[in-house]
């Protein structure tokens, strides 16, 4: 019996999703996360889970994950401490970065000056010099390169870099200077910049290069020990982790090139939120992922997520792809408080996390957060995850009392404005990735998720008129079912900096043969058999003197058969035509190849829901009441596994199921799809 | 006689209630086509100039010529007001003569592109560019000839044409232009990606109009206008004060050996007004130093630093054009008589800023910035191949140190330009005959105060070809000044070392200089102003610069009253004392400290520059 395990690592909850890889049978499970130690969190989900499914951890054959301990480490600051090595006169590379000041004119104001990544005490210049072409101009000096590595001694570094001027053409020299480096420091681990992102521009690569190793300690911590202690339940299955650009990575890999996951946490989102969308049929989502510390939201346009070749964390922005995710920190842990000076009703960014977590968890938490204020308001049912977890309603009620009393409101008031507060914030997330990109967000639907996503979609897609608002199944464990269900991805690409007069279809074909060899055999390493593998080819085309490429796609039987570069040069003319309104009778030139090999996701088919007919009563489980808009409403709460396709469920209600609730405000109803999902929409327009 | 425009539908727009959410969705839709038309040009373009270094300006204009969105703000007044021909659907326009737009754009190297959106007869907004071209012909290189006497000499000069009649383009015209240059592919390349860029602006505008209606934007721009017009009254009323206040400040040298040349601004409120009189300003230079500064153009700069100074919440845009009067005065540097030359306009249009800032600041200390970076620095190189005989040719601009600030201290060797980046080296050594051995920050060059200023740019070029060199930088002579008790930073220098191990220090602008394979030029700009008493910065942060490589111990000493143990840590006690007998004989300081006065400074100038000072201007 083969089995797939998707776990997702959230700042509160740990979420997992198993998978039956013949049947689509599906369990999920959710557990407190350990944010000390993640994989403790991790082990005892995949314990509980495989003891439900009445499984031995032996019968999982593949382990995909999600984590964010790179991106946590960024934003916590708490990256490891990186020594750089530069070639003579290039110490301040990073001091000096691309000079840009970002923003209009004048920004530089009131521009907080940044610190660079690296930091310039541990920062060294070593001899050895490649020229623009990549000839040597003057060798490695070794005596020279000890003598300034032992300078670094002492300093406390926990991570090496190493980014060498014009690397990009050949790393010899980072391969000669990093044998002293791991003769002189044998015990951290040294990121090489030619290995980490091959591509001309001294700064971007070592800036990605540094990020690399900012997270590399942290991440093969917990990766080495995920692997021992999943090994310890019998877990034989292969290891891999989501990447930030939603493709899966060997846990090997990883964690020699963490760069590529600093999203990956927020990738697990779109990808299962992908899964549903193809399932529901919507082509245009905006998802909404609330968890308890922060809020991730994305644009699906046209059933593809967007992806950007650079990947922001915070402050720090590298090259290296990524699905184009925004964060904000506001969550069902954020604490709301009124500060004395201004008197204003603050939500966030500060959270409870998931210890405490908010007064209601009965942990205990005494800041008012917003899962407090849903308490308040009855959006949440006396007890969490199917029961086992009771919310403590006195608690919460005392703990927004101190917002009511400092803004001298009623209860419900205060937990009122603290939902308005947080769904404001969220807006003002979703605004980033659709009005500011030009997008209308009435022209998609929004799809709540995480643990309180849906809590808080119906509010939020009514003051954006995004409707329907989606509840996918189960959107607590969504992220899990994003890893689970995506595909092995590798991409390996080379500079090739030629003019197409100055090559030939033989010599593009010998290369692109030699990359598709390369790929196959990296995903053959991943467990992935040959025949189920796709490889794809791509150049990065301009004309000679430009400064970006245009990536087109390129058929290897074209170069064998001699028509290859007469076929881009056409293809290229037209898409530049296309994009940009002209060509240029210039030589064109190839700047780069790339092949990826794709293997195949579990096509976990969703399992169809029994028929019903409109009425949703027989899943009603009890009458209940709601505070909306200052209002106490007669309500329902529902089970969400008793609702059949084809009931329509009348708002104000709440719908519950194992690991999330969800609100239906008045006026709204929801309609549940052949695949148990709802689809809200306002009464008069459903 | 102004511009005519043809218009087959004289329907007026009807105004309509717009909801806050769909004037929102407006605003962003046209902020992100004007991000788009700077995407479009940068992955289009061939002069790293344009493409990395961003040199190039875009804006979206409402059907009457008032930016909405862009940054320079609009000077399609000027350019309506100078052009003698009609305007009709399917033209475009093509200039580059200052003299033709009332300074619409500044020297002959920038080609501005103005394209008017027309639908369904009526015009109903217009999309323009302007980028800097590498080289347009003329003397030297780089088309930026730092001794030219007049126009005539700083390349060719176009007047407003129509590049496109009635959607047709005039081949003949381009292959004239392109005749003259030096770099006929780049500019061919440059141009076409300008124009497309503004078509993407135009395929946004009509995108827009189908989602929402040609009245819908019309009387969405009016609303954002007003809105920004609202804000900005508000702001100006309380930030600037009725009495006058004054600021002077200084272009080194003309290039020919005369300087320095004076800017004088005066600012006050009348009302809801504020005047900015330029009354004192010297009058046009001979050389090429002279910056035909459109008035529009001053407006948006001073709504822009108002903003950023006081209140950076507030969007803006043309709206408040009303509210600002600007004065300059005929025959000086900033509105020299036809046909002055301009090419070297870069140092007067950079100083503007420091004395808007200094203006603004002036009577609130504590939202005063030092002097910055106020230039940007050209280096040019070019010559043949020596194995290929080829052509090549480089336009460089270089960074320096933003000033010491109230947020904070200035940044190490940055752009005070918006979107200006700086060449990847790589790249430079990729496709140049050149390699740059040092590329650093320069330590203590940024003006020592609580909030340091920022360091300048210490660069070596070392030349693999023969070639020839232009420079053009500025604050070599007088000193980029300093605030609140805050020290003024340091000078620029280039300095180049020949073959036989000989030095020569090269003048701050200077034109074919011949350099042989193996040379190396030291190319030094200035540092930004410190802010605030140095003596109060935190000692730990003194030492910490020093480790980095970025304060020497001297400086840390003299100018911080910091002592250093040998192991670089604070000696606290010998500092204590130091800072102690430091402060007992400092005099007060003023708000500015300008460093040695003008005679002062040209007394010295052989000892400290290695170059004789300027000659006084006589008039």
């Amino acid at each position: 019996m083969a089995y797939r395990l998707g776990v997702d690592v959230g700042g509160t909850f740990t979420d997992l999703l198993l998978i039956h890889e013949e049947t689509g049978k599906t369990w999920r499970d959710k557990v407190p996360s350990t944010p000390q130690d993640p994989s403790i969190a991790v082990v005892n989900g995949t314990k509980a889970i495989t003891a439900t499914a009445g499984i031995a951890p032996s019968e999982i054959t593949q382990f995909l994950h999600g984590t964010t301990v790179a991106t946590n480490a960024v934003l916590e600051g708490k990256g490891a401490k990186t020594g750089l090595i530069v070639t003579n006169g290039y110490r301040q590379i990073l001091q000096v970065a691309r000079s840009l000041v970002p923003g209009g004119l004048a920004a530089w104001i009131v521009w907080p000056k940044p610190e660079p990544l690296a930091a310039l005490e541990n920062t060294v210049e070593v001899s050895g010099r490649l020229d623009g072409q990549g000839h040597e101009v003057s060798p490695v000096d070794a005596a020279q390169v000890r003598q300034a590595l032992e300078n670094l001694k002492g300093q406390g570094l926990e991570a090496l870099t190493i980014c060498l001027m014009n690397s990009y053409l050949d790393g010899r020299h980072e391969l000669e200077i990093a044998s002293i480096a791991r003769d002189i420091f044998p015990d951290i681990p040294v990121s090489l910049s030619h290995e980490i992102l091959p591509e001309m521009q001294e700064y971007e690569r070592a800036l990605t290069s540094v990020a690399n190793s900012l997270v590399r300690p942290v991440m093969a911590m917990y990766v080495s020990n995920l692997r021992r202690e999943l090994r310890a339940l019998g877990m034989a299955g292969r290891m891999n982790l989501l990447r930030s650009d939603g493709g899966l990575m060997g846990s090997e890999k990883a964690e020699n090139a963490p760069v590529n996951l600093l999203m990956s946490g927020p990738a697990g989102g779109v990808t299962g939120a992908l899964w549903v969308s193809r399932k529901a049929k919507l082509d245009n989502i905006l998802t909404l992922d609330v968890g308890g510390t922060s809020t991730d939201v994305a644009l699906i346009e046209n059933g593809a997520p967007r992806l950007r070749r650079e990947t922001s964390v915070g402050h720090l922005t590298v090259r290296a792809s990524s699905l184009d995710v925004k964060t904000v920190g506001a969550g069902g842990g954020s604490i709301a408080h009124v500060p004395e000076l201004t008197g204003a009703l603050r939500v966030g960014p500060e959270s409870a996390g998931a210890v405490p977590g908010p007064a209601c968890y009965g942990k205990g938490g005494e800041h008012p957060t917003v899962t407090d204020a849903h308490v308040v308001l009855g959006n949440l049912p006396g007890a969490l995850l199917g029961g086992s977890f009771k919310l403590d309603r006195d608690a919460a009620t005392q703990a927004v009392q101190t917002i009511a009393d400092a803004l001298s409101v009623t209860l419900e008031e205060a937990a009122q404005g603290i939902i308005d507060i947080a769904n404001e914030n969220i807006y003002g997330a979703l605004r980033l990735v659709s009005v500011q990109q030009g997008y209308d967000p009435r022209d998609f639907a929004l799809m709540g998720f995480g643990g309180a996503g849906s809590l808080h979609s119906n509010a939020v897609g009514k003051l954006m008129g995004s409707y329907p608002v989606i509840i996918p199944v189960s959107p607590g464990v969504l992220c899990a079912t994003g890893d689970a269900t995506t595909q092995m991805r590798y991409e390996h690409a080379r500079s090739f900096n030629k003019g197409i007069s100055k090559t030939s279809d033989a010599e593009v074909a010998k290369w692109l043969a030699e990359m598709k060899e390369i790929v196959h055999r990296e995903l053959e390493d991943e467990g992935v058999a040959r025949n189920d593998q796709i490889v794809t080819f791509e150049a990065g085309v301009r004309y000679m003197g430009q400064g970006f490429e245009v990536d087109m796609e390129l058929a290897l039987p074209d170069f064998e058969a001699g028509i290859g570069t007469a076929v881009l040069k056409d293809a290229f003319d037209a898409e530049h035509k296309r994009l940009f309104t002209f060509n240029l009778d210039v030589e064109h030139e190839i700047v780069n190849l790339r092949a990826v090999a794709l293997g195949q996701g579990a096509e976990m088919p969703a399992s169809a829901l029994a028929d019903g007919n409109s009425d949703p009563s027989a899943a009603v489980v009890s009458d209940h009441e709601m505070w909306v808009e200052g209002e106490k409403c007669p309500a329902k709460i529902y089970d969400r596994t008793k609702l059949r396709a084809g009931n329509n469920v009348p708002g104000p209600c709440i719908v519950c199921e194992m690991d999330s609730t969800a609100v239906i405000l008045p006026g709204h109803v929801g309609t549940v799809d052949a695949f148990g999902n709802i689809h809200i929409n306002p009464v008069n327009a459903a | 006689m102004p511009a005519q425009i043809i218009e087959t539908n004289t329907a007026a727009f009807n105004a309509v209630d717009i909801n806050t959410i769909t004037l929102d969705i407006i605003e962003n839709a046209l902020r992100n086509a004007r991000e788009e038309m700077d995407a479009t040009l940068f992955r289009t373009a061939m002069s790293p100039g344009i493409r990395e270094q961003g040199d190039a300006f875009p804006l979206i204009a409402d059907r009457r010529g008032k930016m909405i969105v862009g940054q320079f703000g609009s000077f399609l007044d000027g350019f309506l007001n100078g052009y003698e021909g009609t305007i009709e659907a399917g033209d475009m326009v093509w200039l580059s003569d200052p003299y033709s737009c009332e300074g619409a754009v500044s020297h002959n190297n920038d080609w501005l592109i103005i394209l008017p959106i027309f639908r369904e007869g009526r015009l109903t907004a217009w999309a323009c560019m302007f980028g800097h071209m590498t080289d347009i012909g003329g003397k030297v290189p780089g088309s930026l000839p730092t001794d030219a006497l007049s126009v005539f000499e700083e390349g060719i000069r176009i007047p407003p044409i129509k590049i496109y009649k009635k959607g047709e383009l005039q081949e003949d015209i381009l292959k004239l232009v392109l005749h003259q240059t030096r770099m006929p592919e780049w500019c061919r390349a440059d141009l076409h990606a300008i124009i497309a860029s503004c078509r993407v602006a135009e395929k946004r505008i009509h995108e827009i109009c189908e989602r929402f209606g040609d009245d819908f934007l019309a009387s969405a721009t009016d609303e954002l206008l007003e809105r920004n017009k609202r804000a900005m009254g508000h702001l100006i009323n309380t930030a600037v004060s009725e009495s006058k206040v004054s600021f002077e400040d200084y272009i080194c040298d003309d290039g020919r050996g005369h300087g320095p040349y004076k800017i004088k601004c005066t600012m006050w409120r009348t009302g809801e007004k504020v005047i900015l009189d330029f009354d004192g300003t010297d009058p046009q230079a001979m050389g090429s130093i002279n910056f035909y500064l459109n008035e529009n153009m001053l407006k948006m700069f001073f709504g822009i630093y108002m903003v950023m100074v006081f209140d950076p919440q507030v969007m803006f845009n043309d709206g408040f054009y009303d509210l600002v009067d600007v004065r300059i005065p005929q025959g000086s540097l900033l509105k020299p008589d036809f046909p002055a030359a301009l090419s070297c306009r870069t140092h007067a249009l950079g100083r503007i800023f420091d004395v808007l800032g200094a203006l603004l600041g002036q009577g609130q200390p504590e939202f005063l910035n030092a002097a910055g970076f106020s230039s940007s620095p050209h280096l040019m190189f070019s010559g043949h191949h020596e194995d290929t005989g080829e052509w090549f040719q480089l336009f460089q601009i270089g960074f320096g140190g933003i000033p010491g600030r109230p947020w904070g201290d200035g940044a190490d060797g940055h752009s005070l330009w918006p979107g200006f980046t700086n060449v990847p080296n790589e790249f430079l050594e990729r496709y140049f005959p050149m390699r740059i051995t040092e590329y650093t920050s320069l330590a203590d060059s940024g003006g020592a105060g609580q909030n340091r200023g920022g360091n300048g740019i210490l660069m070596t070029y070392e030349f693999l070809n023969a070639g020839i060199i232009s420079i053009h930088d500025d604050r070599w002579f007088t000193y980029p000044w300093g605030v609140n008790g805050g020290e003024p930073g340091s000078r620029s220098r280039k300095i180049l070392r020949k073959g036989d191990g000989s030095e020569v220090i090269l003048p701050s602008k200077c034109d074919n200089i011949h350099v042989e394979k193996g040379d190396q030029l030291d190319y030094i700009t200035w540092g930004g102003g410190g802010w605030g008493n140095p003596l109060k910065r935190d000692a730990s942060l003194v030492a910490l610069e020093v480790a980095r490589g970025l304060v020497s111990v001297e400086a840390a000493s003299t100018l911080y009253g910091v002592v250093l143990n040998t192991d670089g840590s604070v000696d606290i006690k010998a500092t204590e004392t130091k800072r102690a007998s430091k402060v007992d004989t400092d005099k007060t300081r003023e708000i500015f400290n300008f460093g040695p006065d003008i005679n002062e400074l040209r007394a010295n100038a052989i000892a400290e520059t290695g170059l004789a000072a300027p000659i006084a201007p006589k008039w």
